[in-house]
């Protein structure tokens, strides 16, 4: 019961959120409601008991990419959306009809932790009987995740490792002297 | 925001806290919620709201971007050589079984080292990747 109440709680912050981005024009503000969005939707995670992925949505979601968004902003001189010229008929009519057939397909879906549903019954009861024998690791993510599929999380680590270097690669760079930039970030402080 | 006196007293006393808990998220991660992913993404956290509050030069300083680059490519490097020493001992790629005495010893020696290797990579990367943005602000 109270599972319910807060899900609808968090929900209806979700969609006021949302409505509340649209509207706004000031990118600063929008980025804030960005983190605040990652971390009701941390809190749904929360809720669903996946505290894992919630850390994750917390730390990135509302911490990491706000402050590099801010980070963009910063550079940025224009801080206003401009308003769009086009009318919004077309993109508001696909974007529709794809959300009827999202919310369509969904009624085939099974219930949230349905043990009949099909992602549960290939694999997963193999994990649950065997993980702790196989891996002694009581936390069955862990296990699956560093042993059964360690492979899998080498490409993921590999991934990660790869958009670091692009980063670098494009935006890297070299720095200006340490010394000047010192003397300019105290001028500006002053002034 | 180097002048706030606020920012500055009450991130002294969370950073270290943070740093912690990431520590605890990668080590206990066998056994409660986490690994290093989250263990990795929290921990950069915990620097960047450092440098945030202290300034880029200063968290700099603290990290060299250098090491960070070393760290992230370590942590690679560790994740795909616990799968050659695994082959080396005559297991496959990455059965970490062959790596203790017993298979569940040599599981957790493998998941911890997997792990450790997963969270150097992700804070390091992530570090990377804020500097890189923040710093472009920079004359």
């Amino acid at each position: 019961m109270i599972d319910i109440l807060i899900n609808v709680t968090l929900l209806a912050f979700l969609a006021i959120t949302a409505i509340a981005i649209v509207r706004m024009t000031h990118l600063f503000a929008i980025v804030m409601l960005y983190g605040i969005f990652s971390f009701l939707t941390a809190g749904l995670f929360v809720v669903m008991d996946a505290a894992d992925v919630a850390f994750t949505e917390a730390a990135v979601g509302a911490g990491i990419s706000t402050v590099l968004m801010l980070a963009t902003l910063a550079l940025s001189k224009d801080h206003q959306e401009k308003k769009s010229r086009h009318r919004p008929w077309l993109p508001l009519s696909l974007v529709v009809v794809t959300g009827a057939a999202l919310v369509y397909g969904t009624m085939d879906i099974p219930g949230f932790g349905d043990p009949a549903a099909p992602s549960q019954v290939h694999v997963a009861p193999y994990y649950i009987e065997q993980s702790m024998p196989d891996t002694g690791v009581p936390n069955m993510v862990t296990a699956v995740l560093a042993s059964y599929r360690g492979f899998d999380t080498l490409g993921e680590v590999v991934v990660v490792f790869t958009a670091g270097i692009a980063v670098l690669l494009l935006i890297g760079g070299r720095r200006a002297k340490q010394t000047d930039k010192t003397q300019l970030e105290k001028e500006s402080d002053d002034a | 925001m180097t002048h706030n006196l606020i920012p500055r007293v009450v991130s002294k006393l969370l950073i270290p806290l943070i740093i912690l808990f990431s520590l605890y998220v990668q080590f206990h991660g066998d056994f409660g919620p986490g690994g290093g992913f989250q263990a990795g993404v929290i921990f950069s956290a915990a620097i960047i709201l450092y440098a945030l509050v202290f300034g880029l030069d200063v968290a700099e300083k603290i990290i060299p971007p250098y090491i960070l680059r070393l760290i992230a490519a370590l942590g690679v490097v560790l994740y795909a050589g616990v799968g050659l020493a695994t082959q080396l001992l005559g297991g496959r790629y990455l059965e970490y079984g062959v790596l203790g005495e017993t298979q569940v010893a040599g599981q957790h020696l493998g998941i911890l080292l997997v792990e450790l290797g997963v969270g150097l990579t992700v804070a390091s990367v992530m570090l990377i990747i804020f500097f890189a943005f923040a710093g472009r602000g920079r004359p």
